[in-house]
């Protein structure tokens, strides 16, 4: 019947080597380590890629000529070789093209081109070429032709024209400091008194209509008083402002191009130029450190496709705090109730399960109750009972950088709870015992043993947190993020943090520049670097709270032995 | 007697000549003056949920002498000490009838303060527990949740527990150190330390060496012997020389009941129960 039968029984060692492999276990060793691989190599990969793409958006290319065979002539910087498609042809990818990017929207219409390399009968690369990073319509790719300083010939051609240019650019960055400092802090200053004041002459509309026994008329005299001085002030300034455009809008470069006759510019509206192709190694690398700081440090321009992305920097940093600030508090005195006091039974087991379950609510589901709850019902309530008179514009009744952290709050205070829980049950029970034996009541034992000893696993809770907190695009786009912040919700203007102001924000920000923009293909390398500036936050945010937990768990460590 | 130091020869004979002084005083008769009543309890029975685990326990604890609890693993003896600081209330579905008097009060009484009560009966458990904190916070937690700040106090109070607890000599020139910097023995002394720095009148001990070496355990026992003049101290131990060695009176239980309580050296040599002889001499337990 059966075969085994008849034969003498095997010796448990020798049962074949397949067998023994399996039973030494080493094939689920290849299978684990697989899986971890092909993980990190995703990870890896993805950085890779957005590494890669970012990294090498503010490299100063060289810049090429290229001379079609219609004699039309083309500068611009290099910027990939790709073989052309041609499905079904035999020339299918034989022949290449390059993509050039030209600048000069203003004159073409386009910032990109793609031309055949067949077509091109000569290409060389120009000493006199430069590169011109200016206030609107992005790059200008020109030779200097003619500098002119009030409405007088200065100088003509690159060799004289260039050692004057570094001055005169160089003199437009503090004018436009300037500039800046006039329009935003006392122009600024003088309308938000003027605003001061209107807001007030309608508080006092309202109350007239609730007393109309009342005399205002000394309250009135005094604000059309002030809104008098203040107009003035605004005159003087703006006159003042005018003064300093007047006087440093006076030097401009004409610039020939090959891409429709010549532009002229005023140097007031150049950031940077550079001539590429003179450029030595460390010169690009000069370059490239200085795009690179102005990207971190500058607000955006041209709607945001060029200059910096410092608001979206700093108001996901403060988001991530305010969130912080306000998830951690409540997650872990939550999670006390949870697994300190409340009586444990299969109702706590229930919430325990709903609190986890929690997390994997969609985002956006949080978003829009946060924009219902928090905006429209606690922002709308507070604007009608301390800022009526500013209605119908809504001070606390629409998104904010408040409701925004509220909302994200919500969202992770279940990662939160879930930590602090773990955490604090891993308080020995043998702590509590000496503590309770010294005559410490439960409170007094949770605020001075379980605690600090749970305070490295809470911080845990906050890194986890965070990580979620600030990758989070899709609940902000709906309670207080923009695509342009003309403020920083912190500021030298009184109360300094203005916690119902709409911000900027990166993740939003790598949205808006990569799908949003009218300029795809000058905003995708941003798109990257603007990611590797999340990630570097959010980096940095978690070495903070990953440093503080090992230095707390040195000192609370439990356990000598 | 005879039987005691054999087994202690046997066992660790760096303890033995100690050992011998000691069974002489308990011999003699100094070792057990005329007693009061400390602790006095009467037919204390509990129960965790549907499984009791003390039956009709009564007997009355001496003031300032050490009182040991033996008998083998399961058999009450902790369950019993933590009923003397009501400890076993952190246990969820504990259930205790009968009543436990220190002085004239009954702790379980029900307007009882349970912090007053662990106020005044201290404890140092089986495996040394100090806090994360600096030894000096150690041996002050007492003292700061009882709301005393006044630095004077605490550091006299640190000092004064610190040397009855024989460890000031080795930590006086480290104590914001952590508590958890010392080696096992020293943490345990910290703990006694901590639970003799809010001045109790009765300090528990549930099995204060057993996770400590030979030395350290001697250390110990000479600390237990010097407290008790100021203390009264009830030991959970599993180590029956160390019973002998320390104690004045030993009770012995088995399966939750008191079989037999008395003098030490009675105990020893001439138990009463059969049940007694036979857990002494090793044949179970």
């Amino acid at each position: 019947m059966n075969a085994g039968d008849e034969r003498p029984r095997r010796d448990i060692g020798a049962t074949g080597p397949l067998r023994t492999l399996l039973r030494r276990g080493d094939p689920y060793i290849w299978f684990t380590g697989s899986a971890l691989g092909i993980s990190l190599l995703l990870i890896g990969g993805l950085i890779a890629v957005v590494l890669i793409n970012g990294l090498g958006f503010f490299w100063p290319g060289p810049l090429v000529r290229v001379t079609l065979k219609d004699e039309s002539q083309w500068t611009g910087e290099m910027m990939r070789r790709e073989p052309i498609p041609k499905p079904g042809t035999p020339e299918h990818l034989k022949h290449h093209r390059i993509q050039l990017k030209v600048g000069n929207r203003d004159l073409l219409g386009y910032d990109f081109k793609w031309i055949d390399e067949s077509e091109i009968t000569a290409r060389d690369e120009p000493r006199d070429l430069v590169y011109v990073e200016r206030r609107e319509y992005g790059a200008l790719i020109g030779t200097p032709a003619l500098l002119t300083v009030d409405g007088a010939e200065k100088a003509r051609e690159m060799k004289r024209i260039w050692p004057e240019l570094k001055s005169l650019i160089e003199r437009a960055r503090s004018d436009r400091a300037l500039v800046r400092k006039i329009e935003k802090d006392r122009i600024g200053a003088i309308n938000r008194r003027i605003e001061r004041a209107r807001l007030r002459e309608r508080r006092l509309d309202l109350a007239a209509q609730r007393q109309p026994e009342r005399d205002f008329s000394a309250e009135r005299a005094e604000i059309a008083r002030l809104r008098e001085r203040s107009q003035e002030e605004y005159r003087r300034a703006q006159a003042e402002l005018e003064e300093v455009v007047r006087r440093a809008a006076g030097a401009s470069v004409t610039f020939a191009t090959t891409s429709g006759g010549d532009k002229e510019l005023r140097t007031l509206d150049i950031y940077r130029v550079y001539a590429a192709n003179r450029l030595s190694f460390f010169g690009r690398l000069r370059i490239y450190g200085a795009r690179l700081w102005s990207f971190i440090v500058d607000d955006p321009r041209e709607s945001n496709t060029e200059g910096g992305v410092f608001p979206a920097i700093f108001g996901t940093v403060m988001m991530v705090m305010l969130m912080s600030l306000l998830a951690v508090p409540f997650g872990v005195v939550a999670a006390l109730y949870l697994r300190e006091y409340a009586k444990q039974g299969s109702l706590v087991r229930l919430v325990r399960i709903a609190v986890n379950n929690l997390a994997g609510v969609p985002s956006i589901v949080f978003g829009v109750f946060g924009l219902g709850f928090f905006v429209y019902m606690i922002g709308g309530t507070i604007d009608q009972v301390f800022f009526a008179e500013a209605l119908p514009t809504p001070t606390f009744g629409t998104g904010g950088i408040l409701w925004a952290s509220l909302t994200l709050g919500l969202l992770t205070v279940p990662v939160v709870i879930v930590a602090a829980e773990e955490a604090l049950a891993a308080v020995p029970q043998s702590m509590r015992e000496a503590s309770y034996a010294c005559g410490a009541t439960k409170f007094q034992t949770i605020w001075k043993v379980v605690l600090p000893a749970a305070l490295p696993g809470i911080l845990t809770g906050l890194i986890l947190a965070m990580a979620r907190g600030a990758g989070e695009v899709a609940p902000l786009m709906i309670t207080g993020v923009v695509k342009i912040a003309p403020d920083l919700p912190l500021d030298g203007d009184f109360p300094f943090l203005h916690i119902e102001r709409k911000f900027m924000h990166l993740g939003f920000h790598i949205y808006d520049v990569g799908f949003q923009s009218p300029n795809v293909e000058a905003a995708k390398p941003m798109v990257y670097t603007t990611t590797i500036l999340l990630l570097i936050i959010v980096l940095l945010l978690n070495m903070t709270a990953i440093v503080v937990r090992n230095r707390l768990r040195r000192k609370y460590k439990t356990s000598a032995f | 007697m005879n039987m005691i130091e054999t087994n202690t020869a046997r066992h660790d004979p760096g303890i033995r000549i100690r050992t011998e002084v000691r069974s002489f005083e308990a011999a003699s008769g100094t070792a057990v003056p005329p007693v009061k009543t400390s602790i006095d309890l009467k037919q204390v029975n509990l129960s965790y949920g549907d499984n009791q685990v003390l039956f009709d326990v009564s007997m009355k604890i001496g003031e300032r002498m050490v009182t040991a609890l033996i008998g083998p693993s399961g058999c009450g003896k902790s369950t019993l000490l933590r009923c003397l600081n009501r400890m076993n209330d952190l246990i969820d579905n504990t259930e205790i009838k009968g009543s436990i008097k220190v002085g004239d009060r009954n702790i379980y009484a029900a307007d009882t303060d349970v912090i007053e009560v662990r106020r005044r009966i201290g404890m140092v458990f089986q495996k040394s527990n100090p806090f994360p904190k600096s030894i000096y916070e150690n041996v002050v937690y007492g003292l700061r949740i009882a709301g005393i700040t006044d630095k004077a106090t605490l550091d006299e109070a640190c000092e004064r527990s610190l040397k009855s607890a024989a460890l000031w000599d080795e930590v006086k020139d480290r104590l914001s150190e952590s508590g958890l910097s010392l080696s096992g023995g020293q943490q345990q002394r910290l703990c006694i330390a901590r639970a003799i720095a809010v001045e109790p009148e009765i300090v528990l001990m549930d099995e204060p060496c057993s996770a400590l070496d030979p030395i350290a355990t001697l250390k110990i026992e000479e600390l237990i012997y010097d407290l008790k003049k100021h203390y009264t101290i009830v030991i959970v131990t599993h180590n029956l020389q160390q019973a002998a060695r320390v104690s004045d009176r030993t009770a012995f239980f088995w399966l939750g009941r008191l079989v037999e309580y008395g003098n030490t050296p009675e105990v020893f040599t001439k138990p009463k129960e059969k049940l007694t002889e036979d857990y002494i001499t090793g044949r179970f337990g």
